[in-house]
């Protein structure tokens, strides 16, 4: 018997009362030429043994929280409160399901109205969804919305740097839908090159999409961007890699775009090899019909309180069906409730100290490698482009590079290398309020020497 | 006594405890001379402090989604007889190794031999699903079920293509999740409603009416179905799509009914999601992460997402090096965290255990059918495995349908079952216990059903107000949908 599973006597009671002498008589509607034989999977094992297992795998990988780890490239290492976890492990959100019965769901049904809400105040626009699996998702969610919104239009611009992990998949989503997909390259200073949108975009475009800051790192200039893409009848994206950015840099939906949208997992979710991650999607009040996933509303229960429950569930696949606004069903429900409790305790001020603290720490970093000169080994593609937490720094032999700051302790970043396409040569560097002075000065020192 | 503040009272918007100047955190002093934004970047790029974000202490964080959490029914708490989602008991061992540092702080692009161990763990869960489905291969990339019938719809495009054939169909049965047609759609395809047999399986005769044309490239089922009966002439249709040219996907959202019993390989799918949170036990958390592998036939291997986890010589890699590949349908490699938790659950129950796990979710369902038979109309009354579906036919006549009965169970302390389908039921009542549960907490289900039964036929008034014990009670759904309010109003702290 299993710790997990009834008991004997309780199983022969229940065998007894459907009329069964054994279980097995229960599946006589499966077909023997579909049955298979013992599994072929070790026994049952106990926790102890479980604990055991996953400790080996743990600790043949190398945890980033035993070095100077200065990783991002779309995943970011920022402050994770104690409390955090404590509260995303009560049962009672993490064994929940899906909100269906509002009346016993309340706790996940706020929850999630109250991320809606820190979604539309950090992006600057009116409506926001319950979640989406992650940032290239999101990215592929709002470019699908645009060609609904637009439905002639059967072009979509990926104007400058856009994460390749999320080019990718947009890539994968679009030529089913009939949708083609046209890049816009970047000039000398990482950004957008205006006169190569300005000749891509058309009337036959539905989407523009802009990361910033972008992959390479450099802040696009949004001002400047989105009134051109509005000029061309396109709906303007705007994808946020970093989230913790929009505590100091203001949102597409400042400068008129039309979806703001990304990966939200900088904000106190564990990097846990890339997943789960938390996508995030707000737009216009005017697209709130053609949004893609879960949508919490406020309401009255019969007695006259506010209560809250899912809504405008008609754009969804389980009423829908091959209508739907997208085929998402269960979204990232939990990762979106670590963010609310982690953007609560920081708060107005926190979420702007933790952008000016990552914001310092990289200018500290690129100020270093800048002082380093310019024969040096590394320097940085961009110097006089503005960066918010990561820049890029050239080097013919990135990995090679890395491999030798991890002999010493230091993750040093990530190797555009490793993504094969455009990509100038070198270490995207990562740097965030976790980062100390110390580990930044080992960086640098290591730098100077190894590069 | 202050009704403002009782237990499971009404909590208020953390935006509405906010006070000017509290903090919930506090960051580490900054050791790097401070950096002026207005020095670094354009002025007209940057913004202040965020009008309207709360402010309040730790406390208030504790406390405010403490008490949220109460508001909440969960699987800690009792069963969800929530038929095909359901989810059963999420084990807490799963939990701590999922948050050991070397697994949950491990960052994606870390160079492959530091993450041997996570590569390990993948490739430990590929070889033990394969061995669970008889499939070839399975890719862990898709982020839920939903993703997943996407990928393996992606997949049957992708393999069309290579032999030249632009197929548009796609089949659906009219008893199949709402998410089956979505994602065919969003695959390229257009999908095709077919009618069940009386019995609620698959009709093959009018399979081969629409096989005729040469357009369905198709077939989208479940098995077992969403009445909990097993497609009696699966591997006939395999076989019938099969010399078409013709693919079957398999909705895996059921596999938990006949693990360890049959092989999906040898029923002649194609490809088959699996929904972890349904069969290998990890939590559903209120609305996901979920995570949606998808098992794949010889046919379609050259066409899974890259990367896939390959081992040569002791030595994980991710290999990219796949042509036909579809590309890539999210970041990174899955939903990592996820996939721990469903290796760590078969390892606990291994080879044995899964196949008990089906065989007492099928007994489960079994024991409540046979109790509330009579009590309960059956419109199917054939043979099913691990769910029943019921409906409210006995109870219509005193104007009490199945959503009445589902908010009366709330005020009996249970998650009511799912009504939203299948379609062919009306009214439909459809009812997974999971194998978790002991006949104590199925007699107590059975009892307060068989309660509101009574009920229904003595004083279906009470039953249509329902419920009374919740802490909000039938919320206005029209007006939330009529007047959208879908966030906080305020913007002043």
């Amino acid at each position: 018997m299993h710790r997990y599973l009834a008991g004997e006597e309780e199983r022969r009671e229940m065998l007894d009362a459907v009329g069964c002498a054994s279980v097995e008589e229960l599946f006589v509607s499966i077909p023997k030429e579909v049955r298979c034989g013992a599994l072929d999977l070790p026994p049952a094992q106990s926790e102890e043994d479980v604990r055991r297992e996953f400790w080996r795998y743990a600790v043949a990988n190398s945890a980033p929280e035993c070095f100077a780890s200065f990783l991002g490239a779309g995943v970011y290492r920022h402050v994770s409160p104690a409390v955090a976890d404590a509260l995303l492990q009560r049962g009672e959100f993490f064994t929940a399901y899906t909100p269906y019965q509002p009346e016993v769901s309340q706790g996940t049904l706020q929850a999630i109205f109250e991320f809606q809400t820190l979604v539309c105040q950090l992006t600057g626009l009116d409506v926001a969804n319950a979640s989406l699996y992650d940032g290239a998702t999101a990215v592929v969610e709002a470019v699908l919305m645009a060609s609904r919104v637009l439905p002639k239009r059967r072009r979509v611009v990926v104007a400058g740097a856009l994460h390749p992990e999320w080019d990718a998949v947009l890539a994968t989503y679009c030529e089913p839908m009939g949708v083609a997909v046209v890049h816009v390259g970047w000039g000398t200073d990482g950004r957008v090159d205006p006169a190569a949108l300005a000749g891509a975009l058309g009337d036959d475009v539905c989407a523009v999409v802009v990361q910033s800051p972008n992959f390479l790192g450099v802040v696009e200039d949004l001002g400047a961007l989105g009134p051109k893409i509005a000029g061309a009848g396109a709906l303007a994206v705007h994808a946020v890699a970093e989230a913790t950015s929009l505590g100091m840099l203001a949102p597409g939906g400042a400068f008129g775009f039309d979806v703001v949208c990304g990966e939200m997992q900088a904000f106190g979710i564990p990097s846990a090899f890339g997943g789960p991650l938390l996508g995030f999607f707000a737009a216009r009040q005017a697209h709130l019909r053609q949004m893609p996933g879960r949508l919490v509303g406020e309401t009255v229960d019969s007695a006259g309180r506010r209560g809250f429950v899912l809504t405008l569930s008609t754009r969804e696949q389980h009423i829908r069906r091959a209508k739907a606004t997208s085929n998402i069903c269960t979204n990232h429900g939990l990762m979106a409730l670590a963010a609310t409790i982690v953007l609560a305790l920081l708060g107005r001020k926190g979420v702007r100290d933790v952008a000016l603290a990552s914001h310092a720490t990289a200018e500290y970093l690129k100020a270093g490698v800048r002082g380093q000169g310019p024969g040096a080994g590394a320097r940085l593609a961009f110097p006089a482009s503005p960066t918010y937490d990561e820049f890029l720094v050239l080097h013919d032999d990135p990995e090679g590079l890395l491999a030798r700051l991890k002999a010493e302790g230091i993750l040093g970043g990530v190797s555009t290398a490793r993504f094969g396409g455009p990509w100038p040569k070198g270490v995207l560097v990562a740097a965030t309020e976790r980062n100390t002075k110390e580990e930044c000065d080992r960086l640098l020192d290591a730098l100077r020497r190894l590069a | 006594m202050n009704a403002e503040r009782s237990l499971r009272a009404p909590e208020r918007l953390i935006f509405e405890r906010s006070s000017r100047g509290r903090v919930g955190y506090q960051l580490p002093a900054l050791e790097v001379p401070a950096a002026d934004p207005a020095a670094t970047l354009p002025a007209a790029l940057l913004r202040g402090e965020i009008e309207g974000m709360p402010e309040v202490s730790e406390v208030d964080v504790v406390r405010h989604f403490t008490r949220l959490s109460k508001l909440n029914y969960s699987v800690d708490e009792g069963m969800y007889p929530l038929g095909s989602c359901t989810m059963k008991y999420n084990p807490r061992i799963n939990e701590e190794v999922a948050r050991l540092a070397g697994i949950a702080q491990l960052h994606p692009l870390q160079p492959e031999d530091q993450v041997q161990g996570a590569l390990a763990v993948m490739w430990q869960l590929e070889r033990a699903l394969i061995a669970i489905t008889g499939m070839a291969r399975v890719t862990l990339q898709p982020a839920a079920g939903a993703h997943g019938e996407l990928t393996g719809m992606l997949m049957i495009r992708k393999a069309l293509l290579d032999r030249g054939e632009r197929r548009k169909v796609v089949l659906i049965p009219d008893s199949a999740h709402g998410t089956n047609p979505a994602s065919a759609v969003f695959a390229g395809f257009e999908t095709v409603e077919i009618a069940s047999t009386p019995h609620g399986t698959l009709d093959l005769e009018t399979l081969a009416r629409h096989l005729q044309g040469g357009d369905v490239a198709a077939l989208m089922v479940t098995v077992p179905n969403t009445l909990g009966v097993f497609e009696p002439e699966i591997v006939k249709a395999a076989a019938m799509l099969h010399a078409k040219g013709a693919f079957l996907y398999m909705d895996g959202a059921n596999l938990n009914s006949f693990v360890g019993v049959a092989y999906p390989g040898k029923m002649g799918a194609d490809a088959l999601h699996i929904n972890l949170h349904k069969t290998f036990s990890t939590p559903h958390g209120g609305g996901g992460p979920g995570a949606g592998p998808v098992a794949v036939s010889e046919a379609l291997v050259p066409y899974l997402p890259v990367p896939m986890v390959e081992l040569h010589d002791g030595r994980y890699t991710l290999s990219s090096d796949r042509p036909a590949s579809i590309g890539k349908v999210r970041s990174f490699y899955g939903n990592f965290g996820m996939l721990v938790r469903a290796l760590a659950y078969i390892r606990s129950l291994g080879r044995d255990g899964l196949k008990a796990m089906a065989e007492g979710a099928v007994l489960n369902a079994n024991y409540i059918r046979s109790r509330l038979e009579g009590e309960y109309h059956l419109q199917y009354d054939g043979p099913s495995l691990h769910e029943v579906v019921f409906d409210d036919t006995l109870q219509a006549a005193a104007g009490v349908k199945n959503v009445d009965i589902a908010k009366r169970l709330l005020d009996y302390g249970f998650h009511p079952p799912t009504m939203s389908f299948p379609l062919i039921v009306h009214g439909a009542l459809m009812i997974e216990p999971t194998e978790s549960e002991g006949i104590d907490e199925l007699d107590a289900f059975v009892a307060a059903m068989k309660a509101i039964a009574r009920e229904a036929r003595e004083s279906p008034d009470l039953v249509k107000g329902a419920p009374y014990t919740t802490p909000v009670q039938r919320l206005d759904e029209v007006r939330a949908a009529r007047q959208p309010v879908l966030r906080w109003p305020g913007t002043a702290g």
